[in-house]
């Protein structure tokens, strides 16, 4: 038995506080496991899940969506085409900053209602400038305006993405028709994406996403639009769930003056494979060599 | 120091290790494809503006509307036998017309007593729902982007072999009589995090490459 020292009484001390403290500090932990099941707990990875586990998962989001949201929604995983690889290409010169692609994509892919978040970001150019990093997107004022151009900017798709090497757990890659997607349920919300996108093309759900039961769009890919848990990375999918039933993507269908140009890169009689091989068209930052499906081009 | 007086529950714990990262690691389920693209079954439509069946009246309808009439309703009483060569000498009808589309009279596409048609410079007649047949003399440029879906919004498929699709007309955007496309205001302003709180420009000098709290 130790004699009650001053040093073995600082010793519990030091002890009492470290364990409080420790306590405290781990306490959201105890707080974000309430709301998990046991189940998605141990869920394995997307690619790793049979048909049958697949579409349990399916029915579960769906019948948690009700719970949370109040609203009926169906959750489908589309696979890729065989013989389709996507492409997107957007004509500047056409382009008027209106929006309208942003606010399309806020409404198809169920984005945050407060944070007006989309996928797309324009951003307003001084003519004769191509850096990005320049650009502007919080313009308020009636567009187009003298001596600017606009530049709208989602994810590329990259052939050789970045924002896929980083990740530590697998969340995120590269689908057979050139889509880049991400498990939420496998993400962790390191981020590291997010920095290692030269497009700045990520968006991390810092709070649970706040829609309105009304406004909620119930066609819902697993993969794309269903409605993202807190702490998850997302990004544009082309938007998968439309496309992969041969729907166009909604920014470009809301487009008002058609600057976009969207379709299967394997078809030599498609429409964007007229405007690669027609039009001037370039890639942004292409030096990084991150090989981008989204090309850029003006009228000329 | 690591004191490991407890070998026992270590040697029990790592083949229980190997075990859950072996099922862990399972490998990935093939996926199937879904089949590719068959040969264009739907067709494409171009979409017919009301604009070019008649014109808005003051009424409105249930909606709000303006209620449409069509030419015929007052060119079957009326046929002009000149058309005017400027819009200040519309006295009657379709007056406070704007008009700004190059120093055209009337007569380079109107039809003197068929209100419904179009003529084309060598004088053949088009229907006025076929008004981008006209448009084309002048702008190929744009009507060649046309062709190719890089000119003019559209919705719908662009897997023909599933569904059909549907392009906007010249009209729908670009008013015969004052083509340019009219200037509006954005809508959904961004306000996302880290773009509001930093929403004055940076002070520091921007940086090549580097990403800025402005366009995140």
């Amino acid at each position: 038995m130790t004699a009650p020292t001053r040093r073995v009484a600082l010793k519990v001390l030091g002890g009492t506080l470290g364990a409080g403290a420790f306590a405290y500090a781990a306490q959201p932990i105890a707080r974000w496991a309430a709301g998990v099941s046991l189940e998605e707990t141990l869920r394995r990875h997307y690619k790793e899940l049979t048909r049958e586990e697949l579409a349990q998962i399916l029915r579960h989001i769906e019948a948690q969506t009700h719970e949370t949201y109040g609203v009926e929604v169906q959750v489908r995983d589309l696979p890729p085409q065989e013989g389709v690889s996507f492409g997107y290409a957007l004509n500047l010169s056409l382009c008027i900053g209106c929006r309208k692609c942003a606010e399309a994509c806020h409404v198809e892919n169920n984005h945050d209602r407060r944070t007006n978040n989309s996928y797309i970001r324009v951003l307003e150019m001084e003519q004769g400038s191509f850096d990005m990093e320049r650009g502007q997107v919080d313009y308020d004022h009636t567009v187009p305006a003298p001596g600017k151009y606009y530049m709208p900017v989602q994810c590329h798709q990259c052939d050789n993405a970045p924002c896929v090497s980083v990740c530590p757990v697998e969340a995120t890659w590269k689908e057979r028709d050139g889509v880049v997607v991400v498990d939420y349920d496998w993400c962790i919300g390191c981020r590291y994406c997010e920095a290692a996108c030269p497009y700045h093309a990520r968006r991390f759900n810092w709070s649970k996403p706040e829609i309105p039961a009304a406004e909620i769009n119930p066609d819902q890919g697993y993969l794309s639009n269903r409605i993202r848990p807190q702490g998850v990375v997302e990004k544009c999918t082309f938007c998968l769930h439309r496309t992969r039933r041969g729907q166009l993507p909604a920014c470009l269908e809301a487009c008002p003056t058609g600057a976009r140009v969207f379709g299967n890169l394997l078809d030599p009689d498609s429409d964007l494979r007229w405007v690669l091989e027609h039009k001037r068209v370039y890639v942004l930052k292409e030096e990084l060599g991150t090989k981008p499906r989204f090309f850029y081009f003006f009228d000329v | 120091m690591v004191s490991c007086n407890v070998a026992s529950p270590c040697a029990r714990a790592v083949p229980v290790l190997f075990l859950a990262l072996a099922t862990a690691c399972a490998s990935d389920q093939p996926r199937a494809l879904a089949p590719p693209p068959g040969p264009p079954s739907h067709p494409v439509t171009i979409h017919e503006p009301e604009r070019l069946r008649g014109v808005a009246t003051d009424e409105r309808d249930a909606s709000g509307r303006p209620r449409r009439a069509a030419c015929v309703v007052c060119h079957s009483l009326r046929r002009p036998q000149v058309l005017p060569s400027s819009m200040s000498e519309l006295r009657e009808f379709h007056q406070g017309l704007l008009f700004d589309h190059g120093q055209q009279p009337c007569a380079a596409c109107h039809v003197v007593g068929d209100q419904s048609s179009l003529h084309l410079s060598d004088g053949r007649l088009v229907p006025m729902t076929d008004a981008i047949a006209l448009c084309r003399q002048c702008h190929g440029p744009q009507a060649r982007n046309y062709d190719h879906g890089a000119h003019g919004g559209m919705t719908g498929f662009w897997d023909l072999s599933r569904g059909p699709r549907t392009r906007n007309h010249c009209v729908d955007c670009h008013d015969p009589h004052r083509p340019r496309f009219e200037p509006s205001q954005p809508v959904l302003p961004p306000r996302d995090i880290g773009l509001v709180r930093h929403a004055a420009p940076s002070k520091m000098p921007a940086r090549p490459g580097a990403p800025t709290a402005r366009n995140r």
